[in-house]
C-alpha cells in the first residue's frame, strides 16, 4: 500500500500533490486532450456558478435587489470601478474580458476550497493560459492603438538620457516576465495552500497531535479563503494595471 | 543524441509500467512530483480552459454584464427622477406654505379692519349717547334749579308773612297799633341774610 512506501516507520501517510492531478472522468485511461477529464467537470462548474450568481441570480431584475442580485452587482461593481480607476474611461471596453477573468478566477478558487475538490487555478496550464492570453490581447492592443508609441513604454523620457538605454533593457525584460509572475503568482498560491491543508490533515492520524492538527487545517482554511478572493483580485487588477500601460504607454 | 532519446523512451516506459503495474495492485494513483508539470496533461487542460472561457465570456459579455449594467442604470434613473420628484414636492410645499402665510396675513388684516370699523361705530354710538345724556341731565339740573329758586322764593315770602302776621298779632296782643309799616322794616331788617 502507499502507507508502505510512504510513510512504514511513522504511519503518516502524506500525499499533498495527489489532489493535483489530472484523471479522466470515465474509466482509467490516457488523458487525450479531448478526454473529459476532473479539470473539465471543474471547469463546467465554474461556468455553472457564475451563471447561477450573474445570470439567475439577476433574473428578477429588481430596483431594489435581492441577496444575489446584490452580490453580483458588487462584483459588477467592484470590476467596473477597477477598470474606470486604474485603465481608464476608454478602457471600459474591455470590461466584459477582464469581468470573466474575475468570475472565473474567483470561481476558481473557491470552488476549489470544497473538500474533495479540484482547483484548476493551481495549475500552471491554466494560470499560464490566461496570463500569456492577457499579455498577447494586451500587446496587441498597445500596438493597435499607439502604433510605434507603443514602445515609449521602455523609453522612460523622465530619466536623464544616459541611463534611458538601461532603463530600457531593464523595462523590456520586466515587461516580458511579466505573464511568467503573473501565472506562478496565482498557481503558486493555490498550490502552496492547498497543499499545507493536505499536509496538516496528514498529521491528524497521529491522536496526540489530531487536535492541533485540525485547528491548524481550520486556521489555514479560513487564511485561504482569504487568499482565494485576494489572488483574484490581484490578477484582476494586474491585467487593468497591464491595460492601462497599453492604453498610455507614455511614462 | 540517438541514444539519449532511447534512454529517455525507455525510462519513460518503465515509468509507465510502474504506475499501471501499481494501478493493478489497486492502489490509489499517487503523484510522484508536481501533477502540475505532468505536460502530457497540457493539451487537455488549454483545449477544455480555452473552451470554458468561450461560454463564460459568451455568458459574461452577452448576457450578464448588459443585464446588470441595465438594471443599475435603472435604479440611478429611479433615483433621480425620485429625487427630483422630491424636489418639486418640496417647491409646491414651500408655495403652498406661503399661500398660507399670506392668507393667514389677510385674514388678520380684515379681521383688524372689522374690528376698527366696529369699534369706530360703537365709539360713535356712545359719543351720540353720551351727549344726549348730557344734555338731558343739563336740562334736569336746569329745571330743578328753577324750581329750587321757586320753591326757595316762595318759602322766603312765606316766611316774611308768616313773620309780620306773627309780628302784627304780637303787637296787637300786647295792645299796640300795627303800624304795618314798621312791622315791615323790622321783619326785613331781621330776615336779612337768613334766607338767601
Amino acid at each position: 500500500m502507499a502507507t508502505e512506501a510512504h510513510g512504514e516507520a511513522t504511519g503518516l501517510s502524506f500525499h499533498p500533490m495527489d489532489q493535483f492531478i489530472v484523471r479522466p472522468l470515465f474509466g482509467d485511461g490516457a488523458v487525450h486532450w479531448y478526454t473529459p477529464t476532473n479539470v473539465t467537470l471543474w471547469l463546467f462548474l465554474i461556468v455553472a456558478a457564475t451563471l447561477a450568481l450573474l445570470v439567475m441570480g439577476t433574473r428578477g431584475r429588481a430596483i431594489v435587489p435581492s441577496r444575489s442580485q446584490s452580490i453580483a452587482e458588487l462584483a459588477y461593481g467592484l470590476v467596473h470601478k477597477m477598470v474606470a480607476d486604474i485603465a481608464g474611461k476608454d478602457g471600459l471596453k474591455y470590461f466584459p474580458y477582464i469581468m470573466t477573468l474575475f468570475m472565473f478566477i474567483v470561481f476558481a478558487n473557491f470552488l476549489g476550497l470544497l473538500p474533495m475538490a479540484f482547483t484548476v487555478t493551481s495549475h500552471i496550464a491554466v494560470t499560464g493560459v490566461l496570463a500569456l492570453s492577457v499579455f498577447l490581447t494586451v500587446t496587441a492592443i498597445g500596438f493597435i492603438k499607439n502604433g510605434a508609441h507603443f514602445l515609449d513604454l521602455f523609453w522612460v523620457r523622465s530619466a536623464p538620457l544616459a541611463i534611458r538605454p538601461v532603463l530600457a533593457v531593464i523595462e523590456v525584460i520586466s515587461y516580458f516576465v511579466r505573464p511568467v509572475s503573473h501565472s506562478i503568482r496565482l498557481a503558486g498560491n493555490m498550490i502552496a495552500g492547498h497543499a499545507v491543508i493536505k499536509v496538516f490533515a496528514g498529521f491528524a492520524a497521529i491522536a496526540a497531535v489530531a487536535p492541533i492538527s485540525i485547528i491548524a487545517v481550520v486556521g489555514m482554511y479560513a487564511f485561504e479563503i482569504l487568499v482565494a478572493f485576494i489572488q483574484a483580485y490581484v490578477f484582476t487588477i494586474l491585467t487593468c494595471v497591464y491595460l492601462k500601460d497599453a492604453l498610455h504607454p507614455s511614462h | 543524441m540517438i541514444s539519449l532519446l532511447q534512454e529517455a523512451a525507455h525510462t519513460a516506459a518503465e515509468h509507465t509500467e510502474s504506475v499501471a503495474s501499481s494501478i493493478a495492485h489497486g492502489e490509489t494513483e499517487t503523484a510522484t512530483g508536481l501533477p502540475q508539470l505532468d505536460l502530457t496533461t497540457f493539451a487537455n487542460q488549454i483545449f477544455w480552459l480555452i473552451v470554458t472561457m468561450l461560454v463564460l465570456y459568451w455568458v459574461v459579455a452577452k448576457i450578464a454584464l448588459p443585464r446588470i449594467g441595465a438594471v443599475l442604470s435603472d435604479r440611478q434613473g429611479a433615483m433621480t427622477g425620485d429625487l427630483m420628484a422630491a424636489e418639486e414636492f418640496k417647491l409646491k410645499a414651500k408655495e403652498a406654505e406661503a399661500a398660507y402665510d399670506k392668507a393667514l396675513a389677510d385674514a388678520r388684516a380684515e379681521a383688524g379692519k372689522i374690528v376698527a370699523a366696529n369699534r369706530a361705530e360703537i365709539q360713535k354710538e356712545l359719543d351720540a349717547a353720551i351727549a344726549h345724556a348730557d344734555a338731558e341731565i343739563s336740562a334736569r339740573a336746569a329745571e330743578s334749579e328753577k324750581r329750587i329758586r321757586e320753591i326757595r322764593d316762595s318759602a322766603d315770602t312765606d316766611a316774611r308773612e308768616v313773620a309780620r302776621d306773627v309780628a302784627a298779632e304780637l303787637v296787637r296782643s300786647f295792645g299796640g297799633t300795627v303800624d304795618q309799616a314798621a312791622v315791615d322794616q323790622a321783619v326785613d331788617s331781621r330776615m336779612k341774610g337768613a334766607l338767601q
